[in-house]
């Protein structure tokens, strides 16, 4: 299936879940209500003319403003055909449904994207930080992040 | 104020009691133990939290990071696309050529650049050598791993000759910095050709040495068949991928399926695992996929030095890399699988956002799920098989 016709599916099933879409870059994207983003998770996965079954990659962007992120990119093993998804939220209020719960693999990238850009998946089984220490403080791939001066009361040296 | 939950999950234990006969009752629960971060068998400082009960594993939780780097956060502070190159060779340390290549086709996709046939062919050199080089190591340590000692020499003595091979070409022999946007760092070195045509000579009689020694080895096969079996469709849902995706039976593999390079050029297969000694998806298949397509390479590498064409190893690009506001996602098949990068450019000379996606952080997600109601002993054969790198896994 094509980007478009992908697309014309997913708004005849959820309407104004689909946010935007856009086919005139390299790789057409579809933004999608990140309040809703299970359900159509389960929707691309399991409807049989889609079948996107496997979740390549998920992404966390920080935009620079006051919007962060989620970019996932999608295919199908059976049908060969790809999708990218975006969810954004705000800074102050960095909410996404979690997808885990449709494809196992997202489990850990959504944890790194909680750990290095601070976006927080709702629903997510097992949240917590997953490449920095348990007790690091901020979240460094966010454009205003300010490197720490001190790691536990130890002078990070440069 | 954003939520913070930093503390780690602590597994819920479940105590019991048993009568002896005796009729005394004794206390029973589930211990915890760490296996990790040095532990010769995690290859690298990866920590299994491991929950006991007797020598049955419950559950698995792995801890990794130990070895972060900040790739991303580094790419985002060069002052130039070039510059995140020997970044890449870093984060998969056994296989620097593909990780340059995979950074290097994303650049050059998002700027729409098209590089000279010869880059093309020394690039799918350059990658199945490594590819060749990297599973050695894999199948060398598997080895070690179950107790046989001598394919881990063989397995170096063999890997010496592409490194060999690679520090003649760029000088370096584990981290290249060959393979730049737009072409290569310079030329093939005279000989070269030959040397490689020789090492391809060499090599092939050496995977039946090592099938009969290893492969087919009675304590191994025991070792490894119908221990840790992935089924196809968790190693899908996960989004496994490479040797371990294909041991699975899944045949997927990006160089045939969205050819990059000049892969479509040759004549090769892909290997998928069969099942041959137990249930498909074991470690045993995971082990032999390695194996087989070590052979293919040297298939694909026999066929591109027969056709090397002569020509430029640079294409015409700018002096300073300025990729137009966008982005992109680019996959290619690394020797542990699908290789990702995801760039967000602003239009500026130094990339706004990358995200690698390695292969080796995916396919560790799937530890826990298949190695749940395992031996303690099995749990190493697992780890082994699906070939992590955690310089990839913590990038």
């Amino acid at each position: 299936m094509t980007a478009e016709e992908i697309v014309q599916l997913l708004q005849s099933h959820f309407g104004d879940a689909i946010v935007e879409s856009k086919f005139d870059v390299p790789q057409p994207f579809v933004v999608v209500d990140s309040k809703r983003m299970k359900e159509v998770a389960f929707v691309l996965r399991d409807d049989e003319a889609l079948q996107f079954d496997y979740c390549s990659c998920i992404s966390g962007v920080d935009y620079n403003d006051g919007r962060l992120g989620a970019i996932y990119h999608l295919y199908s093993t059976v049908h060969r055909h790809k999708i990218v998804l975006k969810a954004f939220c705000t800074k102050e209020n960095p909410h996404i449904q979690s997808v885990a719960a449709v494809w196992g693999g997202a489990n850990w990238h959504e944890r790194e994207a909680y750990d290095l850009i601070g976006i927080i998946f709702d629903e997510h089984p097992d949240l917590r930080r997953i490449l920095l220490p348990y007790d690091w403080e901020g979240y460094p791939l966010r454009k205003d992040y300010k490197v720490p001066e001190f790691y536990n009361g130890m002078k990070v040296p440069y | 104020m954003i939520e913070t939950r930093t503390l780690p999950t602590r597994y819920v234990t479940h105590p019991g009691e048993i009568k002896t006969s005796s009729g005394k009752t004794l206390r029973t629960d589930e211990m915890i133990i760490n296996m990790g971060p040095q532990h010769p068998s995690t290859h690298g400082v990866l920590r299994l939290e491991v929950v006991l009960d007797g020598e049955i594993v419950v559950d698995v939780i792995p801890h990794i990071g130990y070895l972060h780097r900040c790739f991303e956060k580094h790419a985002e502070h060069m002052t130039n696309y070039q510059q995140v190159i020997p970044y890449c060779d870093r984060m998969d340390y056994l296989a620097s050529m593909n990780n340059d290549w995979g950074y290097a086709l994303a650049v050059e996709r998002l700027m729409k650049i098209e590089v000279p046939p010869r880059v093309e062919y020394i690039r799918v050199i350059m990658a199945e050598l490594q590819r060749i080089a990297s599973h050695l190591i894999a199948i060398g340590t598997y080895g070690i791993d179950m107790g046989a000692f001598t394919p881990f020499l063989w397995c170096f003595r063999d890997r010496e000759r592409i490194l060999d091979l690679f520090e003649m070409t760029c000088g370096a022999r584990l981290l290249y910095n060959y393979i730049w946007v737009g072409g290569l760092s310079h030329d093939l070195p005279p000989g070269f050709v030959e040397k490689a045509k020789d090492f391809c000579a060499y090599f092939k009689p050496n995977i039946k040495e090592l099938n009969d020694v290893l492969s087919y080895n009675e304590i191994f096969v025991k070792r490894t068949a119908n221990v840790g079996v992935l089924p196809a469709d968790v190693a899908i849902n996960y989004a496994c991928s490479g040797p371990t995706l294909r041991a699975s039976g899944v045949n997927f593999d990006l160089r045939r399926d969205e050819p990059y390079g000049v892969y479509d050029k040759f004549e090769w297969d892909v290997i998928v695992g069969k099942g041959e000694m137990g249930t498909v998806g074991d470690c045993w298949d995971r082990y032999m996929v390695r194996v087989w397509e070590m052979e293919q390479s040297v298939r694909i590498i026999e066929q591109a030095l027969a056709q090397l064409p002569e020509g430029n190893v640079q294409a015409a690009i700018p002096k300073r890399i300025r990729p137009d506001a966008g982005e992109i996602y680019v996959r290619t098949e690394s020797p542990r699988g699908e290789l990702g990068f995801y760039i967000v450019s602003d239009g500026s000379g130094t990339p706004y956002r990358i995200k690698a996606r390695s292969p080796a952080f995916v396919n560790l997600s799937v530890l826990p799920e298949i190695s749940r109601g395992c031996m303690l002993a099995d749990l190493v054969a697992i780890v082994g098989s699906i070939d992590i790198v955690l310089g990839e896994v913590d990038r």
